[in-house]
């Protein structure tokens, strides 16, 4: 394998032994041994393949440090409860837990949603963490776990259906240059259902670095729709590492909705390890200015009967670049399998950039298999047909923007965040009109 | 209304129209015929503004203005309206809110208010009775879907929503039964008034039956070359255009 070897701040390892105090033994040990393995892989560079358009290159140049204070009101947080004041909330600030923000009190029975640090003796943390999210070739799911202890632990027992989302709102600054290691696991056991909404807010225009690995695990039947929401300034580096064990018949949704960040990195595993699964991934990046936003996602398909459907749409605008890599693979036994994938992307400027590449690495022969990749302009003649009735230019291009987004936000079963997500692309698109 | 002299356009190193003349009065109905490819919805583009097309002689003028200094938009929100031979689909924008929004662009340029959503359901419901169309088709996104026959509908639909002053409707007869044709020929027939003119292109003479022309033209190579009223439809219904085809190529040589 490729261990380019990058150049590796100091600053980044700095926190480990302080960090490293906490937890069981097992863990003080997992820490210990991503640690090696980020030093022997050090921060990628644009050599490492899976990394080619991806420079992280400004993380090296410049310092960050994790926040120590809580400084956030509740006013702020106010407004980036976008899927509305009815639900199980965390808020992380600089990724730590802000509990006097947060509300996760009296949950139902069956439900247990909190701090990771406080349930490390759960058993269902002692199962699963660190155990599905392989650090072996990831340098940065490596570096998150060297310094697990912030993040969330949801878990949701047999037979259970949370009816209140939950959201887990990570929001940075303060101060500049921020850095956090986020960590999340989530368990959904048997026939239990929940959703859950992750969103990423900036306060300010202040710099920040996150690294953030969820882990998710859907036992039987399981249920789960997540969306994971990015509304950072463009000062912000985000390196997220998402990855998903589905055990037979069960169901999860995923919507990675990407609005903001300088540098976005998004890993989306998904492990279908049983008969009969149902796994949809959808995405929608709309970026401006100089970002770049990467989506790598790998859906791995081991086991019979199972359906896969991926869709992801950009709208790139100003020098933004847009990267989307598509593996799908369908393992000798995987007979009966439908794996659909596509990506389509809309250029809005003459400077903005789009890579994309689907992979599908096809083991058995009874599979149904599609995938596709779009780039290219607005449609001349639908944009012609709007103007010829009466509708300005920038409308015309606006309305067909939205249209084109909404598919991808259609998908998203909370109302209200739908609604959200909608207005504040909305506005967006015409208020660069 | 509309004078179009000696109007020459392009797409790229062909020449499409060549020196094409047509007046349009108020009021008047004027349908355009030729064979195909003689440049007929070349000539609805050129009016509607599409810019695949480029003008390398002559001019047009509506109500007096230079319309081809206008945007496709300004000439919408100055009564033209094109019903396409080949209507686009868009897909996630529904029919009630795209012309929802037309029609408020329209009324903007004009200093009106916007009509709230309870005047344009009312107006949407007199229309859609108009060309019976269905209630389901509003919620649809345009075109999506539409069989051949629903998108000309759709087209006729629109056009009543937004009461143009020239209307120039491309083949909109063509996939349709015989019905929808009534259907259609009706909504055409409602909107015509002393102040409003429309410009019919068709292959067949049975539309001017139930929409009667005040005249009649043939297109032919880039130019309108024989004009008459209705009965020339009529002939060409029986004669074809070789007999046009030869008096012309013949007058040229
Ligand atoms: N975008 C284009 N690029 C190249 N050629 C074009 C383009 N648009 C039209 N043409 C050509 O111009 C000529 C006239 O086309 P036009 O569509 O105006 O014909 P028409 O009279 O409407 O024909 P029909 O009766 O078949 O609809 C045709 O030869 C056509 O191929
Ligand atoms: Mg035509």
């Amino acid at each position: 394998m490729n261990t380019t070897i990058g150049t590796m701040p100091e600053y980044l390892t700095r926190y480990f032994e302080n960090n490293n105090l906490i937890g069981p033994a097992s863990l003080k040990q997992i820490r210990k041994d991503a640690l090696a393995r980020f030093e022997v892989l050090g921060i990628p560079t644009t050599k490492h393949e899976e990394w080619k358009y991806t420079n992280l290159a400004p993380l090296t140049r410049s310092e960050f440090h994790p926040a120590l204070y809580h400084t956030l009101s509740k006013d702020v947080v106010v407004n980036d409860l976008i899927a509305g004041k009815e639900v199980i909330l965390l808020v992380f600030e600089n990724g730590r837990l802000n509990k006097e923000l947060s509300s996760f009190d009296n949950l139902p029975k069956g439900i247990t949603v909190g701090e990771l640090g406080d349930n490390f003796d759960h058993p269902a943390v002692v199962k699963n963490l660190a155990k599905h999210a392989s650090f072996e070739n990831e340098a940065m799911v490596a570096l998150n776990t060297a310094h697990i202890f912030d993040g969330a632990f949801i878990h949701v027992a047999e037979n259970v259906h949370c009816e209140k989302p939950i959201h887990l709102l990570y929001i940075s600054g303060g101060e500049e240059n921020t850095l956090a290691f986020p960590r999340n696991l989530m368990v959904a056991e048997k026939n239990s259902s929940a959703k859950v909404i992750e969103s990423f807010h900036s306060r300010g225009n202040e710099s920040s670095f996150i690294n953030i690995v969820t882990e998710v695990v859907l036992e039987e039947n399981a249920n789960v729709e997540w969306s994971k929401i990015q509304l950072e300034n463009s000062n912000t580096f985000h390196i997220s590492h998402t990855e998903c064990t589905q055990a037979a018949n069960s169901n999860f949704d995923i919507h990675t909705i990407t609005f903001g960040g300088k540098i976005v990195r998004n890993n989306l595993h998904i492990v279908l390890d049983g008969k009969n699964i149902t796994s949809n991934l959808n995405g929608l990046y709309v970026s401006n200015g100089d970002s770049l936003v990467d989506n790598h996602t790998l859906v791995d398909h081991a086991m019979p009967n199972c359906l896969s459907n991926e869709l992801y749409k950009g709208v790139l605008d100003g020098k933004s670049k847009g990267v989307f890599n598509g593996k799908i693979f369908v393992r000798k036994d995987a007979q009966k399998t439908n794996a659909y994938q596509s990506n389509k992307n809309i250029l809005m400027s003459d400077e903005a950039s789009m890579n994309a590449k689907p992979q599908l690495e096809i083991f058995a022969d009874d599979v149904k298999c599609s995938h596709g990749a779009t780039t290219g302009q607005l449609d001349k003649e639908a944009l012609f047909y709007l103007r010829s009735r009466g509708i300005g230019e920038e409308a015309a291009r606006a309305f067909l923007t939205i249209a084109f987004a909404d598919d991808v936000l259609n998908r998203i079963s909370n109302e209200t965040l739908r609604d959200e997500l909608k207005n504040r692309i909305n506005e967006r698109l015409n208020k660069s009109n | 209304m509309l004078k179009i002299k000696n109007l020459s356009a392009r797409v790229e190193e062909k020449e499409i129209l060549r020196g094409l003349n047509l007046e349009v009065g108020k009021g008047e109905v004027h349908a355009i015929m030729g064979p195909n490819g003689s440049g007929k919805s070349t000539l609805a583009s050129v009016l509607s503004g599409r810019d695949t097309f480029e003008v390398t002689d002559g001019s047009v003028t509506y109500n007096g203005e230079d319309l081809l200094d206008l945007s496709p938009e300004e000439r919408a929100r100055k009564g033209i309206f094109l019903a396409f031979q080949y209507p686009v689909e868009i897909p996630g924008v529904t029919n009630a809110n795209f012309l929802k929004t037309a029609l408020n662009e329209i009324r903007k340029s004009k200093g009106l208010a916007p009509l709230d959503a309870k005047d344009f359901l009312i107006l949407m419901r007199e229309k859609m009775k108009l060309v019976e169309m269905d209630k389901s088709m509003t919620q649809r996104s345009v075109n999506e879907g539409f069989s051949g026959g629903e998108k000309k509908r759709n087209e006729v639909f629109q056009m009543a929503m937004l009461e143009p002053t020239l209307s120039i409707l491309d083949e909109t007869d063509s996939g349709l039964d015989i019905d929808a044709l009534r259907i259609v020929a009706n909504g055409v027939n409602a909107l015509r008034s002393p102040e409003r003119s429309f410009v019919v292109i068709t292959h067949y003479q049975r539309l001017l039956d139930y929409i009667v022309p005040d005249f009649v033209h043939v297109l032919y190579k880039g130019r309108i070359v024989k004009s008459g009223t209705k009965e020339l439809a009529f002939e060409l219904e029986e004669k074809g255009y070789d007999w046009i085809k030869e008096e012309v190529d013949a007058a040229k040589v």
